[in-house]
């Protein structure tokens, strides 16, 4: 018997990482903008995207959507008003979406007949940030309802992210939401981050928002 | 809290890289994590003991090596180690860094294993 010590050097997503690369090359090839919207449960990623989609298609965009969640198609019915395609993802118990969830869900969409794929990730500040999905633009939420020190507690979701969305804008001020230290906490946890604050109520700030993802999508080309 | 499929993750990649030494035991997995890898030591422990059970980790050791955030910082011209994550500034000259060098690792480092002879090859 002897003790040997063998170097592995293995990324425990190994997995994951490659479908996830695989995606983003088939996103890439279709020339669709892939966003992953993350944030907590309760925090308005739902009607949020629902003002999304809807935008989009008035302005002529073709966008579709996965929604995740551990059950219930609730989401998706929600979406699909919008008139966009729409599917949801039950992933009974697991606390995030994965690559392979992605992949297994865009059976049948041409990619390239879309100009934008929107994922709703499950609500969760923690597991999402560790599972890529091939996505270009990773979107922190995070409402007025929710303290302005959501960044601080959770730095290793926000510090993933390529944009920051405060959502209820609408009810900053019943709340004694302190805007300025918010902006401060998002820029601490991630400094030169683009933030939008936006309200799916009264659709403040969506029009910074639709140009953003507009130059997303020419960036790409 | 998704340390239980990181857990079988781990079993999976063990196992396959056991094959290379037939009848070898595993003594001990080593595992770098970044502080921004979003898993935890103490839950990643208890779940290591329940998950590796009746498979070839059985009864070895989890031994988790915690990597600090380090940034790249521009106006310093060198990489810096953040002392928390509550604020990504150079911790010499207060500017903020954006460009990560360390921190986000998820992997197997190593593995200590008891080779047994009888199963050498011919």
């Amino acid at each position: 018997m002897t003790t040997r010590i063998v170097e592995l050097r293995k990324g425990i997503l190994k997995k994951n990482d490659e479908l996830a690369a695989g995606l983003r090359q088939r996103y890439t090839a279709a020339g669709v903008l892939v966003l992953n919207l993350v944030s907590s449960p309760g925090t308005g990623k739902t009607a949020f995207l629902e003002l999304t989609l809807r935008e989009l298609r008035t302005r002529g965009a073709r966008v579709a959507a996965l929604v995740g969640d551990l059950e219930t198609d609730n989401d998706a019915r929600r979406l699909a008003a919008s008139g966009a395609p729409v599917r949801q993802i039950n992933t009974h118990g697991i606390c995030h979406l994965d690559a392979d969830m992605i992949t297994s869900h865009l059976g049948g969409w041409q990619l390239d007949e879309l100009d934008y794929l929107f994922i709703e990730n499950v609500g969760n500040l923690v597991c999402p940030s560790s599972y890529d999905l091939g996505e270009k633009v990773r979107v922190a939420l995070l409402s007025v309802t929710e303290g302005e020190d959501k960044p601080l507690k959770y730095p290793t979701l926000f510090n993933s992210a390529d944009a920051a969305v405060i959502t209820k804008m609408d009810l900053a001020v019943p709340c004694g939401f302190d805007r300025d230290l918010a902006l401060k906490n998002i820029n601490e946890i991630r400094p030169g981050i683009r933030i939008f604050e936006t309200s799916a109520k009264t659709g403040a700030g969506m029009d910074t928002w639709l140009a953003y993802l507009a130059e997303e999508r020419e960036g790409r080309k | 809290m998704h340390e239980l499929s990181i857990i079988s993750s781990i079993v999976e990649s063990v196992t396959e890289s056991l094959a290379a030494y037939p009848g070898a035991q595993v003594i001990e997995v080593r595992l770098r994590v970044g502080a921004l890898a979003s898993v935890v030591e103490d839950s990643l422990q208890f779940c290591y003991q329940i998950a590796t059970e009746d498979t070839p980790l059985a009864g070895s050791k989890l031994v988790v090596n915690v990597l600090p955030v380090v940034m790249h910082c521009e106006p310093c011209g060198q990489d810096v180690t953040l002392p928390s994550l509550q604020s990504f500034r150079c911790p010499q000259c207060g500017e903020f860094v954006a460009d990560l060098r360390q921190g986000r690792e998820l992997e197997i480092e190593a593995i200590e294993i008891e080779e047994n002879h009888d199963h050498a090859h011919c």
